[in-house]
């Protein structure tokens, strides 16, 4: 048998009372993929990526990493376990530095106990000198040199998004989740963002992404989903989402017509 | 009353940042961080020899109290300053580990200095049996729990009176002796007070550098996120009650003998209430913060005592000033003059880059 996908979700429900807001949704995703789940607003990606990653438990289905299920488990196990993920609405720690935030994400790699702390004993040292020495090279890695001892809240917006993404790195993840990472960009800060995430894609990690800029998915991604209304309508390699008549229903409604070229920011 | 422009009103706040900017305080502070070590070591060293100074007890007794709040006020900001829960029930703490030194000392006849940690770990596993029920709580709503807590510790001692003497107290509490020296004088005390409030900056600035300490900070700013990172927050928030707990346990331990007598009346909310405006008027989430506001607290409740009951009135004023004036203390949050900013060790090791934002 092969080995089992990096992530899968399978039959995945979530419904708040009578509102059925995601329903029997599967995603497989595999080693290297940038995958993209797109869908108009209010087709349940966000409340389908909180209940991936146990923020949200799914009413039905189940959640694999590497084969073992982890729908049941809490955000801070499945974290552990190697999933990161970045929020729609960013959240950060406001008032600590960035290179603070980052630290964080170190979390589960470091072992001081408190003693080791109140001791510096070597552990402890070992502890800081790495959180200090990666947390620089992620900080390099994603630009933020200059910004290293801001406070995240001071940031500009767009910033602030890379802190997440370098928080989210902080964890050694095997997959990362990314909740509509250019939101509130401007075109060429768009523009970047999709060479950064090519890039992290380039270095190994792969990236599950929700979004709403066309262009930024169907450039970056090389497999996509899409959801209406809590359900799939639609998977597969960006042209063929692209032919499909279904999405072109949800995104422009019946008897539309279509070209590549024309869908520009839906 | 209506603010016409923004001009009319300076407030301390914008005196303190036009302050902040001119070349003489960023001299003031950039001296501060590059001879840190000496200056904290010189200043231990001044506290170390002023009781040779004066002959007033009564001096040193108020000093003693600046010390004894501030590690109360200092174990209350652990929890509510830097991992941001409420918690108001730090005098319920402070009466476990009083009642702990003062029983095991008086009935158990046990060496204070072997009851002192016993006591702090009392308290710590009390603070635990709180924080578990409550880990789910926040806000108002672990304000309330904790206050209770408080007035219940404080009832069990009243009424529980075959082991705590209930309304008679306990009184005859032996001293602590070190090397057959008893420490019995208000100077003696002085001196322990004083290890004990370095003891626990030490091991607090210690903790809140670690991986720990960072913990308790990401759930202050954002539980979910700190989660989805991989900190186990429940966790983290009962470490972190049992690690306030312990401290103003420990604050209690060393507050029995020192006053010989204790009963219910000392832990009474009103101390809680106390303790919190210390906090609040200094700044929360920095070490330093408590401190101040224990020495500004504690003076004005001597410098204020000729106008009796009133001077509790003047608190009240003076923390609505606080909350519109400065609502992050004195000493709280990153843009005071006096906080503690960063590691200073780590820019030692790599240059600074100048922000340009």
């Amino acid at each position: 048998m092969s080995t089992p996908a990096l992530f899968e979700a399978k039959n995945i429900c979530k419904y708040f009372g009578g509102l059925k807001a995601v329903q029997q949704v599967d995603m497989t995703i595999e080693r290297g993929d940038i995958y993209g789940i797109i869908g108009p607003n209010g087709a349940g990606k966000t409340t389908f990526f909180n209940a991936c990653s146990g923020i949200d438990k799914p009413t039905k289905g189940h959640v694999y990493l590497e084969g073992e299920e982890i729908t049941h488990l809490a955000p801070e196990q499945i974290a552990k376990k190697g999933m990161a993920r970045t929020f729609q609405n960013i959240k950060l720690f406001r008032y600590m530095s960035v290179l603070e935030n980052v630290k964080i994400g170190f979390h589960n790699q470091l072992k001081s106990t408190l003693f080791d702390a109140i001791l510096h004993t070597k552990t402890y040292k070992q502890d800081e000198a790495f959180a200090a020495e990666r947390g620089e090279q992620i900080i390099e890695q994603v630009g933020l040199g200059p910004f290293r001892d801001t406070l995240a809240g001071n940031l500009p917006y767009g910033v602030q998004r890379k802190v997440e993404i370098a928080r989210a790195l902080a964890l050694d993840p095997k997959i990362i989740l990314l909740d509509e990472p250019a939101a509130g960009m401007n075109p060429s800060e768009t523009h970047n963002l999709m060479k950064f995430i090519k890039d992290l894609n380039a270095q190994g990690y792969t990236i599950a992404v929700i979004e709403h800029d066309m262009k930024f998915v169907m450039n970056a991604c090389n497999k996509i989903l899409v959801l209406n209304f809590g359900q799939k309508i639609s998977e597969g390699g960006p042209s063929e989402v692209q032919q499909d008549s279904k999405v072109i229903e949800a995104y422009f409604g019946k008897g539309s017509f279509t070209e590549e070229g024309r869908h520009g920011n839906a | 009353m209506k603010r016409t422009s923004d001009s009319k009103w300076v407030t301390p706040a914008m005196l303190i940042a036009s302050y902040k900017k001119s070349p003489q305080a960023q001299a003031i502070e950039r001296f501060y961080h590059k001879h840190r070590t000496v200056l904290m070591l010189i200043l231990i060293a001044f506290l170390c020899i002023f009781p040779f100074f004066t002959n007033k007890s009564y001096v040193l007794g108020v000093i003693c109290r600046i010390f004894l709040y501030s590690i109360l006020a200092g174990a209350l900001n652990t929890i509510n300053g830097y991992s941001g829960q409420f918690c108001l029930g730090i005098a319920g703490f402070f009466c476990v580990g009083a009642y702990s030194e003062a029983i095991l000392a008086t009935a158990a006849k046990m060496n204070f200095w072997v009851i002192l940690p016993i006591a702090g770990l009392l308290t710590a596993a009390i603070g635990l049996l709180v924080a578990l029920p409550t880990l789910k709580m926040q806000g108002i709503y672990l304000a309330i729990v904790t206050l209770g807590f408080s007035e219940i510790a404080r009832l069990i001692a009243l009424n529980w009176t075959s082991l705590t003497g209930g309304p008679m107290g306990i009184k005859g509490i032996p001293v602590p002796v070190i090397f057959g020296f008893a420490i019995r004088s208000t100077r003696h005390f002085y001196y322990l007070y004083l290890a004990v409030a370095i003891l626990f900056l030490v091991v607090t600035s210690r903790v809140i550098r670690s991986r720990i300490g960072r913990a308790w900070m990401s759930i202050r700013e954002d539980q979910l996120a700190a989660k989805s990172l991989g900190v186990y927050t429940s966790r983290y928030k009962a470490l972190n009650f049992m690690y306030g707990a312990f401290w103003a346990g420990i604050a209690g331990a060393i507050y029995a003998p020192y006053v010989r007598f204790i009963d219910s009346t000392y832990f009474t909310l009103d101390e809680g209430w106390n303790i919190l405006s210390m906090m609040i008027i200094g700044g929360q989430g920095t070490l330093v913060g408590p401190i101040v506001g224990s020495v500004i607290v504690n003076y004005l409740t001597e410098l204020l005592r000729p106008i009796g009951q009133w001077r509790l009135v003047a608190y009240a004023l003076l923390i609505i000033v606080m909350m519109w004036w400065r609502p992050q203390g004195l000493a709280g949050a990153s843009n005071s003059i006096v906080a503690v900013k960063g590691d200073t060790k780590l820019r030692k090791n790599s240059p600074r880059k100048e922000v340009q934002a």
